[in-house]
C-alpha cells in the first residue's frame, strides 16, 4: 500500500518534471525540472529494490551531469528568455502526433504480454533474500567485476577519451 | 646463351649436301648495329657527318660480304633442301609455336644478294646526295633499319617472321617517305603509303591465319611440303589463301588497286625511291608469290588473277607514265608497270622469269632513279645558288643537260635501253622471258598486252631522256652556269649499276637465240626451290608450248620485240628532240587525252569519291549517331538520372535536426507498427 | 497490475516525452537534456527487467550512465566551441553540413 502511494507520487513527479523540462521557457528552469524528474526516477529505482543504481543515478546524473549542464548554460549566459525556442504549430502537431503514436505503440507492445511476462518472474522473496545476503552494492558488484570486467575497464578508457576530447574541443584557441 | 650464340653464328639444322649458312646472324646484326649507332647519332652528334658516312654504308657492305660468302658456299654445294637457322622461340601458345627462324635456300640467298648489293651501292650514293641535309644521321639510321627488316623479310622461315619484316619495311618506307616531315604534303604522302599498305597487310594476316588453321604450322618448309596432300587442287581454301596473300602483295608491290601510294612515295629522298620504292621493298610482293609458289600453282584462279592484274597494271601505269612531267613520277609509274610484268610472270607460272626481271629491274631502275637523283641534285644546287624556287623535279625545267652531266647522261641511257628491252642489255633477257612465258603458256591477251607495254616503256623512257638531256636548256640563263656534274661518290654507284644493267641479263640466255651461248644459270640455281611448284603445274597439265599464239618460236618474237623497241626509241627520239618545250612555269596543263593521262586517269579522285568520302560520311554518321547520340546519350542520361535522385534525396537534408528526428521517429513508428499490428 | 508494469508504462511515457522534446525545442542544450531523459527512461526499463532476468541488467544501467557522462562532456564541449563561433545555440542555424 505504502509502496503504491510512493510509486504514484514519484511517477507524477517524474512526468511533471519531464513535461516541465520540455515546456519551460528558461533553460535553467528546464535543468531544475529535469533534476526533479531524476530525483523521482531514483525513488522509483528504490521501490524496485535497485538501491545502488538509485544512489549512482542521484550522484552521477542529478549531481554531476546536470550540474555540468547548468554550468554550461550559465557559462554561455543563456539564462535570459526573451522568447521561447519552441517550434511553430505545424512542428508541434507533428511532434505530438508522432510522439503519441510512438507511446501508443509501446503500450500496445506491453499489452501484448510477452514484455510483462518477462517482467514478473523472479518474485519479491528471491530479491529480498539476495539483497540480504550480498548487500545493495554486492549484488551489482558481483556480475560487474566477474562477467563484465573488460567492458568495465573499457568504460574507464571511454571516460578518459571523453575527458581529453572535451578539453581539446572546448579549449580556447590561441588567437 | 652459348646455344643462342652458336645458332646465331654458325649452326644450322636440316643441313644438306655440305652447305651450312655462314655467320647467318651477322647479316641481320650489321644493319641493326648501324641503325642503333646512327639512331643514337641523330641525337648525340647531330652535326657530325663522319660517323654516319662510315657506319651506314659499311654496315650494309659488311652484310653484303656475308651474303656473298653464303652465296658462294651454296653455289659450291647446291643443297636440295633449305637450311633453317633457329635463333630462338618467339612465341609458343598451345599448338602454335613460332620460332625466329631464318631460311637459307637459293631463293632467299639470291634475293639477299640483290637487296644487300643494291643497298650498298645506294648507301654510298647517299653520302653524296644527303650530304647537306640536317637529318643526315637520322637518314642513315632509317636506311640501315630498312635493310635489317628487308633481310628479315627475305630470310624469314615462316609466315610470321616474314610478316615482321613485311611490317618493318612498311614502317621504314613510311619514315623515309615522310623524311622531310616539316613539309605537310610529304608527311601525308608517308601516311598514305602506310594506310594503303595496311589494307594489303590485312590480306596477308588473314592468309596467315588461314594457313595456320589448315596446316597447324606457319613454317614454309612444312606448309609447302604438306600443301599438295592437305589442300585440294584449285579448291576454295587454297584459292582464298593465295588471293589474300596476293592482296598483301598488291599493297606492298603497288599493283591495281593499291598502287596509288607509290607515285606519292616519291616525296622521299631520291636514293630512298631507288632503294625502297624501286629495287627492293616493292618487289617483296613478287618474292612472296614466288616463295609461296606451290600454293599459287595449286590455285589456277588465283594464278589467272595475279597474271591479269599484273598485265593490267603494267599497261595502265605505262600509259600514265607517258604524260608525267615530274621525272620521279615517270620513274614511279614505270616501276609500277615493271612490277606488273613481274606479277604477270609469276601469275602465268614462270616464277623464275619473275625473279629474273626482279633482279634486272633492281639494277636498271635503281640506276635510273639514282641518275634522276643526280639530275635533281645538280638542279637543286644550281637553283639554290640563284635563290630560285622552281621545281627541280620537273623535266620541263631541264633540257640539254647532257653537256653538264655527261656521266649521268651516259649511264641513264644504258638504263633506258635496258628497261626498253633492247639487246643485249639486261632488260631484254628478263622481259623477253616474261613475254615468251605469257605467250607460250597460252595467255594470248596478256601476251599482247605485255608486248604493247614494252613498246610504251621504250616510248616514255625515251621521252624522259630527251626532255632531260637533249634539246636546249630551259633552266634559265642565271641557273645554267651553276650546273655541275655530281661528285664521284655519286657517279661511281651509277657506273657500277650501269655495268650491272648491261651484264645482269646474261645469267639466263635462252638456247633458242641464234649465235649466242645458252646460259641457264638462274633456272638451274632456283630449280630446287621452284621444283615443287613446277611439279604441281605439270601434274595438272600446264605445259609450256614451243610456239607463240601467233606462231613463231621464242627467237622470232625476241628479235621482233627488240627491233620494235629500238624503232620506238628512235622514232620517239626523232619526234621529241626538236620539239620546243617551255619551262614548267610557262606551260599550260595538258588537255584532252593527254590531260587524262597527265591526271593519272583520275584514279585518286575516283578513290576519293567512291571510297574515302563515303567512309568519312559513314564515320561521321557513326560519330554523331552512335557515339554522341547513343553512347554519350546513355551515359549522360544515367548521370542526370543519378543527379535527379540525389536532388530528391537532398530535399530531406534540410539541416534541421527536428526534421531528422521526425523522420527517425516516423521510421521507428512504422517499424513498430509493422511488427505489432 | 503490479509495480513492474506500471514502471514500464512510466518508462515509455518518459521516453515519448523525451522524443517530443527533441522535436519541439530549438535550444541545443535542452535537446541534449531530452536525450538524457530518454536514456534514463531506458535505465528504468533495465531496472525493471533486472528483477526477473537477473541482476546483470543493473550493470548495463551503470554502463549507460557512464556513457551518458562521457557523451555529456564531449557534447557540451562541442556546444561551447560552436557557441564561440556563432554566439548562439539555435540548432537550426548549425547547417554547414547541409547539402
Amino acid at each position: 500500500m505504502i509502496v503504491d502511494f510512493f510509486f504514484v507520487l514519484f511517477a507524477v513527479m517524474a512526468i511533471g518534471g519531464a513535461a516541465g523540462m520540455v515546456l519551460a521557457r528558461n533553460p535553467v528552469a528546464s535543468v531544475m525540472y529535469l533534476v526533479m524528474a531524476f530525483f523521482a526516477l531514483s525513488g522509483v529505482f528504490v521501490l524496485l529494490d535497485a538501491h545502488f543504481i538509485a544512489a549512482v543515478n542521484l550522484i552521477v546524473y542529478a549531481g554531476a551531469i546536470l550540474v555540468l549542464f547548468l554550468f554550461v548554460i550559465m557559462l554561455l549566459n543563456l539564462g535570459r528568455t526573451e522568447k521561447t525556442d519552441l517550434r511553430g504549430p505545424l512542428y508541434r502537431m507533428l511532434a505530438i502526433v508522432s510522439g503519441g503514436a510512438f507511446f501508443g505503440l509501446l503500450l500496445v507492445m506491453l499489452r501484448g504480454g510477452h514484455v510483462t511476462s518477462m517482467a514478473g518472474g523472479m518474485g519479491q522473496e528471491t530479491m529480498d533474500a539476495m539483497l540480504r545476503a550480498r548487500g545493495a552494492v554486492g549484488v551489482v558488484a558481483d556480475p560487474m567485476f566477474r562477467s563484465y570486467l573488460v567492458p568495465f575497464e573499457i568504460t574507464a578508457l571511454l571516460l578518459l577519451v571523453a575527458v581529453v576530447g572535451a578539453i581539446v574541443l572546448a579549449r580556447q584557441k590561441a588567437p | 646463351m652459348v646455344n643462342f650464340l652458336e645458332s646465331f653464328l654458325r649452326v644450322a639444322q636440316h643441313a644438306d649436301g655440305g652447305y651450312q649458312p655462314i655467320l647467318p646472324g651477322l647479316i641481320l646484326l650489321f644493319p641493326l648495329v648501324g641503325f642503333v649507332i646512327n639512331g643514337l647519332g641523330a641525337f648525340l652528334w647531330r652535326d657530325s657527318k663522319r660517323v654516319p658516312s662510315l657506319v651506314g654504308p659499311l654496315a650494309i657492305i659488311g652484310s653484303f660480304a656475308v651474303v656473298l660468302a653464303n652465296f658462294l658456299a651454296m653455289h659450291a654445294a647446291m643443297p636440295h633442301d633449305p637450311a633453317i637457322v633457329s635463333l630462338w622461340t618467339w612465341m609458343a601458345v598451345g599448338d602454335l609455336s613460332i620460332g625466329v627462324d631464318l631460311q637459307f635456300d637459293q631463293l632467299s640467298v639470291l634475293m639477299l644478294l640483290v637487296v644487300t648489293g643494291v643497298s650498298s651501292v645506294i648507301h654510298v650514293y647517299s653520302i653524296g646526295y644527303m650530304r647537306e641535309d640536317p637529318g643526315y644521321s637520322r637518314y642513315f639510321s632509317y636506311l640501315n633499319l630498312f635493310v635489317f627488316f628487308m633481310s628479315v623479310l627475305v630470310m624469314g622461315a615462316n609466315f610470321a617472321i616474314v610478316f615482321v619484316g613485311w611490317e618493318g619495311v612498311g614502317l621504314c618506307s613510311y619514315l623515309l617517305i615522310g623524311f622531310w616531315y616539316e613539309n605537310r604534303e610529304f608527311a601525308s604522302a608517308g601516311k598514305k603509303a602506310f594506310i594503303v599498305n595496311r589494307i594489303g597487310d590485312f590480306g596477308f594476316l588473314v592468309a596467315m591465319l588461314l594457313v595456320f588453321t589448315h596446316f597447324g604450322t606457319l613454317n614454309f618448309v612444312e606448309v609447302f611440303a604438306a600443301a599438295p596432300e592437305t589442300l585440294v587442287f584449285g579448291g576454295g581454301v587454297v584459292t582464298l589463301i593465295t588471293l589474300l596473300l596476293f592482296l598483301g602483295a598488291t599493297g606492298k608491290s603497288a599493283q591495281i588497286p593499291l598502287y596509288v601510294w607509290l607515285p606519292d612515295a616519291m616525296a622521299g629522298p631520291t636514293p630512298v625511291s631507288a632503294l625502297i620504292h624501286a629495287a627492293t621493298m616493292v618487289t617483296a610482293g613478287v618474292y612472296l608469290v614466288a616463295r609461296a609458289g606451290v600454293l599459287f600453282a595449286m590455285a589456277p584462279v588465283s594464278q589467272a588473277t595475279v597474271a591479269a592484274i599484273g598485265a593490267g597494271t603494267a599497261l595502265f601505269a605505262a600509259t600514265i607514265a607517258m604524260q608525267q612531267y615530274d621525272i620521279k613520277k615517270v620513274l614511279a609509274y614505270s616501276t609500277v608497270s615493271q612490277l606488273g610484268y613481274m606479277f604477270l610472270a609469276v601469275g602465268v607460272g614462270a616464277f623464275t622469269a619473275g625473279m629474273f626481271h626482279l633482279i634486272t629491274h633492281a639494277f636498271f631502275k635503281a640506276l635510273l632513279f639514282l641518275g634522276s637523283g643526280a639530275v635533281i641534285h645538280a638542279m637543286h644546287h644550281a637553283l639554290h645558288q640563284v635563290h630560285r624556287h622552281d621545281d627541280p623535279n620537273d623535266m620541263r625545267n631541264y633540257g640539254g643537260l647532257k653537256n653538264v652531266l655527261p656521266i649521268t647522261w651516259g649511264t641513264m641511257w644504258i638504263g633506258t635501253v635496258a628497261i626498253a628491252g633492247i639487246f643485249p642489255f639486261a632488260g631484254f633477257f628478263s622481259k623477253d622471258e616474261i613475254i615468251w612465258s605469257a605467250g607460250s603458256y597460252g595467255y594470248t591477251v596478256l601476251w599482247v598486252v605485255s608486248i604493247l607495254t614494252a613498246l610504251l616503256t621504250a616510248g616514255y623512257m625515251t621521252r624522259l631522256m630527251v626532255l632531260t638531256f637533249h634539246g636546249e636548256n630551259r633552266s634559265g640563263a642565271d641557273v645554267r652556269p651553276h650546273l655541275r656534274e655530281v661528285p664521284a661518290v655519286m657517279w661511281v654507284p651509277l657506273a657500277i649499276l650501269a655495268v650491272l644493267s648491261v651484264v645482269g641479263g646474261w645469267i639466263q640466255i635462252p638456247e633458242s637465240l641464234p649465235a649466242l651461248p645458252a646460259v641457264d644459270a638462274l633456272h638451274h640455281w632456283l630449280e630446287p626451290v621452284m621444283e615443287p611448284a613446277r611439279q604441281v603445274m605439270t601434274e595438272h597439265g600446264l605445259h609450256q608450248a614451243h610456239e607463240s599464239p601467233l606462231g613463231g618460236g621464242e627467237a622470232v618474237w625476241a628479235i621482233m620485240s627488240t627491233g620494235l623497241a629500238l624503232i620506238v626509241v628512235m622514232l620517239t627520239f626523232r619526234a621529241l628532240v626538236h620539239r620546243r618545250y617551255r619551262p614548267a612555269s610557262e606551260s599550260e596543263t595538258p588537255t584532252g587525252f593527254a590531260g587524262i593521262l597527265y591526271n593519272k586517269w583520275y584514279v585518286d579522285e575516283l578513290y576519293d569519291r567512291l571510297i574515302i568520302l563515303p567512309l568519312l560520311a559513314l564515320w561521321r554518321g557513326c560519330w554523331r549517331i552512335v557515339d554522341v547520340g547513343l553512347i554519350d546519350g546513355t551515359l549522360n542520361a544515367m548521370a542526370s538520372g543519378t543527379r535527379m535522385v540525389g536532388w530528391v534525396g537532398s530535399l530531406f537534408q534540410t539541416g534541421r535536426v527536428a526534421g531528422y528526428m521526425f523522420w527517425f521517429v516516423t521510421g521507428v513508428v512504422l517499424i513498430l507498427a509493422l511488427l505489432l499490428l | 497490475m503490479d509495480i513492474e508494469t506500471y514502471s514500464l508504462i512510466l518508462s515509455a511515457l518518459l521516453f515519448a516525452i523525451g522524443t517530443v522534446g527533441v522535436m519541439l525545442r530549438r535550444n541545443v542544450i535542452i535537446m541534449f537534456m531530452c536525450i538524457e531523459l530518454m536514456l534514463n527512461a531506458v535505465n528504468l526499463t533495465l531496472v525493471v527487467f533486472s528483477r526477473s532476468l537477473g541482476i546483470e541488467a543493473q550493470v548495463f544501467v551503470f554502463f549507460v550512465i557512464a556513457v551518458a557522462a562521457a557523451e555529456a562532456a564531449v557534447g557540451l564541449a562541442i556546444i561551447i566551441s560552436i557557441f564561440r563561433h556563432y554566439e548562439l545555440v539555435d540548432v537550426d542555424r548549425f547547417n554547414l553540413l547541409k547539402w
